[in-house]
């Protein structure tokens, strides 16, 4: 035995150092939180806040200045060299446009797959595999996905495209129905490219919401003749859809966060255009901070921090969202 | 001009119709088709391990079959200077040691504080407390990395920087530093290893606990003898899978860490990750098919291998030291 101490005293103290280690701890993981949360808002609310009707409003008391008090600008122009004029109407377009396309791609993949495992698949060796491949893809870096994603969707394995290296043209570029093979560093093979990144957490988090459904409801359904997928249709799937939701919103924020991925796949820094359908180019918010938080101006990094700001606002109140739902669904199922 | 009204006999008919669409044939087959199409979209993710182990081994061997390279120099090399000098070297240390410089820095940081601030949570706080912390480092674990590698670069470094220069009179920090990126990296982790070693606390069951306490245990005899040893395997789980995310860390690491690769473990030391070197080489416009652009297969290849290890062992352990609670 390790001497444990036998004196009430000290066995006293040890129970109240480790409680203010405990707090000193957590207080850390608080205080680390607020310290990101306030510097970044420190630096960056200068580029949101339109300061004459800052002025206007909290010196001098004009109430009728406060529609004025956001810097719109900051959201209509397009990124620019000169700090003052630059803005985040691209990559903000472009992480829009990026991230349903993801969604769209890889919902029904990702439900699907948690459907079949969880319903139908029986426990049989390749099922199994199923399943802890994808436990394992999810610890996958993100990057590796980016160089799959270049490799197979922007490039398609330097299989496809003219002899001369240009890419294979059907219908009008600049039309929402174009198609364009490779697809190169359009909208679609960014958003595919984030399919990857966050299928196996969509997968996972389905899969979970799946076998929270209750078994006697899914017996309740057989017992009247319904099928396995009549069940799941109408019975497990629908039982289940909030908390999918749940996980999928977190997925959304996930990929809405992502650099690394589309920056391999050479996405453009400086683009002077929105994207108009699934094979125009495109920036993302997250490569826009990067991008200026890697300058070295300091009015730059105001950039950077007022971008963050907008992304941090956006993806806060997606996992708020969603971790009121997840509460809110634990106490109506407790 | 107007349609006949129909007749009880055409319902009939009709509804004989509908009965025989509802055929089981039909029932039954309409089932195997959707069990198929389902099947195929979980082959896809089947498919994409394959997709990543064949396209990265296929490059990497074209990357060892360069004139410039050899197998040997990659695996064992120590110097790693792709892009400078007149003759190139590809030595993967260099990157390997200041990923883990970088990835021991940060699990330095959140795994003992983010273990602790479990026990807090789930063993000290009160129910208020708890329901208030834990979605709010549940945020924490919400924030986009490339946040933290701003934070690292315009708060952590020059805070190190005016912290080291009050106590030694020098900032010994650079601009770009392994130190700094680590501890960003830390904060990055910090919710995944605190919320999944809460999770596993948790799920300790409570006879565990009032038995400790009628042997007369205290709060911190309970906690860390009993509870803590019990729920090893999902704290283990979760401290693998933390360090996983760290080594797997791109945008902190290219941000702060600076972009020179050398065999070092000196943590105020700019240094260069795996991940920081495939930015470095798709940022700047390399060629598609030339040696540098190559050797970022190569390089992912090795990242993908040590994170894959990782994961499977976090795997294997959770399996050998799981504890069955009734």
């Amino acid at each position: 035995m390790t001497g444990a101490p036998r004196s009430q005293t000290a066995r006293a103290l040890r129970n109240r150092g480790f409680l203010t280690l405990c707090l000193a701890c957590t207080t850390l993981a608080v205080l680390s939180l607020f310290l990101l949360l306030g510097s970044v808002f420190m630096q960056g609310w200068h580029g949101l806040v339109d300061q004459e009707a800052f002025k206007a409003v909290f010196s001098e008391g004009h109430l009728s200045s406060i529609p004025n008090l956001i810097r719109w600008s900051f959201f209509t122009e397009y990124a620019s060299r000169r700090p003052d004029a630059a803005g985040i109407r691209a990559p903000l377009l472009g992480s829009v446009w990026v991230c349903v396309t993801c969604m769209v791609c890889s919902l029904p993949l990702g439900v699907g797959t948690a459907v079949y495992l969880e319903e139908f698949a029986r426990r049989n060796r390749f099922n199994r595999f199923v399943e802890l491949n994808v436990r394992n893809l999810a610890g996958v870096p993100s990057i590796v996905y980016g160089i799959i994603g270049l490799t197979a969707f922007s490039r398609m394995f330097g299989l496809i495209g003219k002899a001369d290296g240009q890419p294979l043209q059907f219908g009008d570029p600049d039309s929402f129905f174009s198609l364009r093979l490779p697809f190169g560093q359009s909208v679609l093979a960014g958003g595919l490219t984030l399919m990857l990144v966050i299928l196996p957490i969509i997968i996972i988090a389905s899969q979970e919401a799946l076998r929270a459904v209750p078994k006697s409801l899914r017996q309740a359904s057989h017992a009247l003749g319904a099928t396995t997928w009549q069940t799941t249709w109408h019975v497990t799937l629908p039982a289940a859809l909030p908390t999918i939701l749940t996980g999928a919103i977190l997925a959304l924020s996930r990929a809405l966060g992502e650099a690394a991925p589309l920056l391999v796949l050479g996405i453009p820094v400086f683009i002077t255009s929105t994207p108009q359908g699934p094979m125009s180019n495109f920036t993302v918010l997250p490569f826009q901070i990067f991008n200026w938080a890697g300058r070295p101006q300091a009015a730059f990094h105001d950039l950077a921090a007022s971008g963050i700001i907008v992304l941090l606002a956006v993806l806060l109140s997606f996992n708020g969202l969603a971790i009121y739902l997840r509460h809110r669904l634990q106490k109506t199922s407790a | 001009m107007n349609a006949p009204l129909p007749t009880p006999a055409l319902l009939a008919t009709r509804a004989a119709q509908r009965g025989t669409l509802r055929s089981t044939a039909l029932r039954d087959s309409r089932e195997r088709l959707v069990r198929g199409a389902l099947a195929l979209t979980s082959v896809f993710s089947v498919g994409i391990t394959f997709a990543i182990i064949l396209t990265l081994a296929w490059e990497t061997f074209h990357f060892i079959q360069l004139p410039e390279v050899t197998l040997s120099d990659f695996l064992l090399g120590t110097t790693w200077s792709p892009l400078l000098g007149a003759e190139k070297h590809f030595g993967i240390w260099p990157l390997v040691c200041g990923t883990f410089l970088v990835a021991s820095v940060g699990a330095a940081f959140a795994l003992p504080v983010g273990l602790i601030s479990a026990v807090y949570l789930s063993e000290y706080a009160r129910p208020g407390v708890r329901a208030t912390l834990k979605p709010v480092l549940e945020l924490l674990a919400g924030v986009p990395t490339v946040v933290f590698g701003f934070f690292a670069l315009t708060v952590i470094t020059p805070a190190l920087q005016g912290l080291c220069k009050l106590l030694f009179g020098a900032p010994i920090f650079p601009g770009y530093n392994a130190t700094g990126a680590g501890l960003a990296v830390g904060i990055m982790i910090l919710p995944i290893v605190c919320s999944l070693s809460e999770d596993a606390l948790r799920a300790v069951p409570r006879s565990l606990r009032e038995g400790a306490y009628a042997l007369g245990g205290t709060r911190f005899d309970v906690s860390v003898r009993v509870v803590v040893p019990a729920a090893l395997s999902g704290i283990m789980a979760s401290f693998f899978l933390a360090i996983t995310r760290a080594i797997g860390e791109t945008m902190i690491v290219a941000l702060a860490a600076g972009g020179l690769a050398h065999l070092t473990l000196n943590p105020a030391s700019e240094t260069q990750t795996m991940t920081a070197y495939m930015v470095q080489i798709f940022l700047g416009d390399a060629p598609a098919f030339g040696v540098e652009n190559l050797s970022s297969y190569a390089v992912a290849a090795v990242l993908f291998t040590l994170t894959l290890g990782m994961t499977v062992l976090g795997n294997v352990l959770l399996r050998l030291f799981q504890e069955e609670y009734e």
